[in-house]
């Protein structure tokens, strides 16, 4: 069947057929890898019991179960999402994919449908252990502390995405994490609460990410109101499609 | 239908600091055409230029009339990169279905080019066991996809075993019969013999074009080997 006479069809039903195959795709390639499945799944939840064991009878586990919740899915996401997008640079596939009717975004998206329904079932074992079984107190609707983590997640997956331009081996995209995800953790309000840090470090924690989404799991955790969520989740979803439009800036039809 | 599949003006290519094509006027027409050459001769830029995925300083160059790498080009030239681009943890099935979804053609489509390149009885494993050779067929067997207009080939036949790569050039001469453009790239001069046109490049120069016979005629060799350093010594004088 020759191609351009489907091609007739409209061109938003291929667009969205591309992106489907691809989250497809990365999908079947993610189930035929049953380590790296397990430790997408399983690890969070180990990590996090461990954490709750060290501070048995104590509050600190209620404090900073929630940023875990937020963090994991963040780095987990970006960590993936760099080496494997590095690997369609080097290996030629993303060449050969960029020279037929794939569009950037198309192949992007794909990406972040595919690590975001990871993300999905990931925030659920570990927020399903982290409140039904190690009695984290949740306030709010546990439905959005789901939503905080998948978005979380395609942040990740965004950022993860654009630094892979800048990495030429995956050894290179795995050093990317200390840089672009610690300062994170250390300026989100889990060792120091944001307001209590140097001015200047506050400044620097109100503009990255990370911050908004453990504000946002802690006030799930601490009230019912969800007003304040909602905004922290706008903040971090607005950082998930500025990451997106950069990594897509950075995928090149031409090459030198 | 006698237009040309490629046009080339003044094409410039330059990687580092050291140009790699300068110059280079090229039209290319249906049939197998091929381009022979040492390695790090230009063959690969020249091809990527092709396909549209190659920045290139100052020319143009025209597939079908348009701009190479244009959107209307997108799913009418097939392409294999030297390395097999293909999902080493999907199965061959796998990865033909993913590129066909992207190209909006059938599942018949994989069917048909599984069996082109003879990997039929592979289609269910995994790209990474494969061998090199099987692997750089299910390679080919993605660009086949959608029967494109032109098919650009680079060294396809690397590693081959004897018999397959004569199943490949007659697959070659099989698509050029049915209207195919077919520009394939190889270093290994005994190929040259199967092309309908021959292109001799070296450093970044087309030093002959013409067919097999009339190369090794001019060059008053016997084979394309010898005709090859026949003109490298000429030019040299």
């Amino acid at each position: 069947m020759n191609p351009r006479i489907l091609g007739l069809r409209s061109r938003g039903t291929r667009r969205l057929e591309i992106t489907a195959a691809v989250a497809g795709r990365v999908l079947t390639q993610l189930r035929r890898d049953h380590r790296t499945l397990a430790l997408l799944l399983v690890l969070p939840c180990l990590l996090i019991t461990l954490l709750w064991w060290m501070f048995e009878d104590t509050p600190v586990f209620d404090q900073v179960g929630p940023a875990l919740l937020a963090m994991f899915p963040f780095i987990v996401m970006f960590l993936v999402t760099s080496v494997t997008t590095l690997r369609e640079r080097s290996g030629g596939t993303l060449e050969r994919l960029l020279a037929m009717p794939m569009g950037k975004l198309d192949f992007l998206l794909g990406y972040a449908l595919a690590f975001g329904a990871v993300a999905a079932v990931q925030a659920a074992l570990a927020v399903g252990l982290s409140v039904g079984f190690l009695g984290l107190d949740v306030q709010g609707p546990v439905w959005l502390l789901l939503v905080v983590a998948v978005v979380d997640a395609v942040l990740g997956t965004a950022l993860g995405l654009f630094v892979s331009a800048f990495a030429q081996t995956e050894f290179q995209a795995v050093q990317f994490m200390p840089a672009v995800v610690i300062p994170q953790i250390l300026l989100c309000g889990l060792f120091v609460p944001r307001d209590q840090l140097p001015q200047a470090l506050e400044w620097i924690s109100n503009v990255l990410p990370l911050s908004y989404a453990v504000d946002a799991m802690q006030t799930l955790t601490e009230t019912t109101a969800t007003g304040d969520v909602w905004r922290d989740l706008a903040v971090v979803a607005a950082y998930a499609v500025g990451g997106l439009a950069l990594g897509a800036a950075t995928l090149r039809r031409r090459t030198a | 239908m006698v237009k040309n599949a490629v046009e080339i003006r003044g094409l410039r290519v330059v990687r580092g600091k050291r140009p790699v094509l300068d110059q280079l006027d090229l039209t290319i027409g249906g049939g197998v055409t091929g381009l022979l050459g040492p390695s790090g001769c230009g063959k690969s830029t020249l091809m990527r230029c092709l396909v549209g995925v190659q920045q290139i300083r100052a020319g143009t160059v025209e597939i079908f009339g348009e701009e190479a790498g244009g959107k209307p080009l997108r799913d009418r030239v097939g392409y294999v990169t030297q390395v097999a681009s293909v999902y080493d943890d999907l199965t061959i099935a796998e990865n033909l279905r993913f590129f066909a979804r992207v190209l909006g053609v059938g599942k018949d489509e994989v069917d048909r080019v599984v069996d082109a390149v003879d990997l039929g009885r592979n289609r269910d494993r995994v790209v990474g066991q494969l061998s090199g050779g099987q692997r750089s067929r299910a390679s080919l067997a993605v660009a086949l996809l959608g029967s494109p207009d032109l098919l650009v080939l680079d060294e396809p036949t690397v590693g081959l075993d004897p018999v397959l790569r004569e199943d490949l050039w007659a697959l070659f001469h099989d698509l050029a019969d049915n209207g195919t453009a077919v520009f394939v790239s190889s270093h290994v001069m005994d190929e040259a013999e199967r092309c309908h046109r021959l292109l001799l490049m070296r450093e970044g120069r087309i030093i002959a074009d013409g067919s097999p016979a009339d190369i090794k005629e001019k060059a008053q060799a016997q084979s394309v080997e010898e005709a090859f350093l026949a003109i490298v010594r000429r030019d040299a004088a």
